[in-house]
């Protein structure tokens, strides 16, 4: 809640001074026959953390590598804390960072030689260079690891050097792609706190996730995107609300009678019923507690057994599926 | 923690502006700097770059030596100069696969999102092969030395040779820079490399005299830009280089930079 109330200010101000940190237009990427991104427009104010969601190929990363400059959009603009994308290409690397999806780094090479090779890379010389990445280390929690060779570093702490690497100058603003994809939840926890962190120092951030509880808990705003295009964008406040927060979770006890439960879910409940890909759990949007409190008491009555049932907030799957008829799981397989 | 972490950041970490831009030159030394870097932390690549020219030294020596040219020392002194051309070919492919690793592994978008001079990396990797040539063929000639090869123009020749070596690494490199930029697998550049190689550095006049092949085959050994790489290298060891051939010895490497350079660049911004 603080983040919201904190970034919307700094929105606010921003918007004082007409300046987005991006602004893009019509955005179109295609490789061969498949339209990657179709046509996207996005606004992010600065200082604000910004996530992009939806499924695996949904067009996020290669939204994000066109406005990092790693690849040409085939239409539209877009301009980058102030710079156009397309006609100031070395102005924008100037003003960003990015942290991609698979780990930047040398894993030869110490995590000090890495910093020290960004550093120099981007005009430090000699002892201001060695100053900036001890710097870094330090303030990474890896000044103890920084004579190991990359290699032999965690998860945790690759992730952690990787948006060190990010931060040699402080960027207007950071891609992070998927910046917590494969990491345990103490190192996920950590990482959170890091980008918190960066966005209280004024750091503009454009995150993409799959997770919505990522989104959730870190971006004042959340665009959905899908088939490489946007569908829905918002707070996630408005994006839930827009969903619904009533969803009922039931795992039934005995498989053979999954069938039958999700008949009966979706006659009295008057809507689509989702599987799980496991198949033995079934979502449903219930409307009230008090609806959900009648179905599973008619569950019972039927003799159907559950193992387990929960009221929740919609998963992504859910978003996705009141967002657009199709379960993400499905969205990826037309990919 | 998030706390703790978030302090961490905002309180221990400086806001940091952006200093004077770097030279170009600058830049491309930095990644030679990594290339060298790359010797002390896995000198065991450099066990992959000696190993198989010195078992191609050894063996043709001893084995065939004798059959080829009357004495082991006397196929030697033919061999050598060869030898140390096909080292710096195949050093070429480990670069190829090296690229092919750092694309993979997402190394170049971070270089590509910097604001430096977009060749840089590049003239990192030549930085890099060039320490190679001259680490490989050091060794390989002082092999060649303890077994009796013998350069008759001395030291200038040697260094002329190397300096030639360098040129033909230069651009032999570009093939594999190319297929490192095409192929995410560096297994795959190296299958590649080696199946385009053989036959290319054997059909050549690098370990033996043609004049016994059937005549179809001197044709392509003559063609073969090996040959006159193999041949020109003799000649400057042995102080009997002409101009010439050293000329012919060059074209081939500066074709392919011509070519691949701006292919190479291509690919790269392509992507």
């Amino acid at each position: 809640m603080n983040d919201y109330t904190r970034t919307n200010e700094i929105a606010n101000s921003a918007g004082a001074q007409t300046s987005l940190a991006i602004s893009a237009r019509g955005l179109v990427k295609t490789f061969g026959k498949l339209r990657a991104v179709d046509g996207i427009d996005l606004d992010v104010p600065r200082g604000m953390i910004f996530a992009i969601l939806g499924p695996n190929g949904a067009g996020k990363t290669t939204l994000m590598r066109m406005l990092a400059t790693l690849a040409t959009p085939d239409a539209g603009t877009a301009s980058v804390m102030g710079h156009d994308l397309l006609r100031e290409p070395h102005a924008v690397r100037g003003s960003i960072a990015m942290t991609g999806q698979f780990a930047s780094l040398d894993e030869d090479l110490t995590g000090r030689e890495n910093l020290l090779l960004l550093a120099m890379l981007w005009g430090f010389r000699g002892r201001d260079a060695k100053a900036r990445a001890d710097e870094l280390l330090a303030a990474f929690d890896l000044s103890d690891a920084a004579g190991k060779q990359v290699k032999a570093y965690s998860g945790g702490m690759r992730r952690r050097l990787d948006i060190a690497a990010s931060l040699i100058v402080t960027p207007g603003v950071l891609f992070l792609d998927e910046p917590t994809t494969g990491l345990d939840p103490n190192a996920r926890q950590s990482v959170w706190g890091m980008i918190r962190g960066l966005a209280d120092s004024g750091v503009t951030i454009l995150l993409t996730t799959q997770y919505l509880e990522e989104a959730d808990q870190l971006a004042a705003r959340i665009t959905v995107i899908d088939h490489g295009r946007k569908i829905a964008e918002g707070t996630s406040r408005e994006l839930k609300s827009a969903t619904g927060s009533g969803f009922l979770h039931v795992t039934i006890a005995d498989p053979a009678r999954v069938d039958a439960a999700a008949d009966l879910l979706a006659r009295h409940l008057g809507a689509t019923v989702q599987r799980s890909a496991e198949g033995g759990s079934l979502s449903v949007m219930a409307r009230t507690p008090s609806h959900a409190n009648e179905i599973i008491a008619k569950l019972l009555a039927e003799g159907i057994d559950l193992a387990d049932f929960a009221m929740g907030s919609p998963s992504l799957e859910e978003v996705f599926f009141a967002l657009t008829g199709r379960t993400a799981e499905r969205t990826k397989e037309e990919q | 923690m998030n706390d703790s972490a978030s302090s961490l950041i905002a309180g221990g970490l400086r806001s940091v502006s952006r200093p004077r831009a770097a030279s170009p030159l600058s830049n491309a030394l930095v990644f030679g700097w990594r290339a060298a870097l790359k010797f002390k932390h896995v000198p065991e690549q450099l066990f992959d770059l000696v190993m198989t020219p010195l078992m191609f030294t050894l063996l043709f020596t001893f084995v065939f030596g004798g059959a080829l040219a009357g004495s082991p020392r006397e196929y030697l002194q033919y061999f050598l100069p060869g030898i140390l051309v096909q080292t710096v070919c195949f050093n070429a492919v480990y670069s190829g696969m090296g690229l092919s690793t750092d694309l993979g592994k997402g190394l170049f978008d971070r270089f590509r999102s910097l604001p430096i001079w977009s060749l840089a990396p590049f003239a990192g990797l030549v930085v890099g092969d060039i320490l190679r040539h001259l680490i490989a063929g050091t060794i390989i000639l002082t092999i060649g030395l303890i077994l009796g090869y013998r350069p008759e123009a001395g030291m200038l020749g040697v260094i002329a040779a190397f300096l030639l070596l360098f040129a033909i690494g230069f651009g032999m490199g570009w093939i594999f820079i190319v297929l490192g930029l095409l192929i995410r697998t560096p297994m795959t550049v190296m299958t590649f490399g080696f199946t385009f190689l053989f036959p290319l550095v054997f059909a050549s006049n690098l370990m033996v005299d043609p004049t016994t092949m059937p005549g179809w085959l001197q044709v392509v050994v003559d063609l073969n830009p090996i040959s006159a790489m193999a041949t020109a290298m003799r000649g400057l060891m042995a102080g009997t280089a002409t101009l010439r051939e050293v000329g012919i010895a060059l074209m081939a490497p500066a074709a392919l930079t011509l070519v691949l350079a701006p292919l190479t660049l291509w690919l790269y911004r392509r992507q």
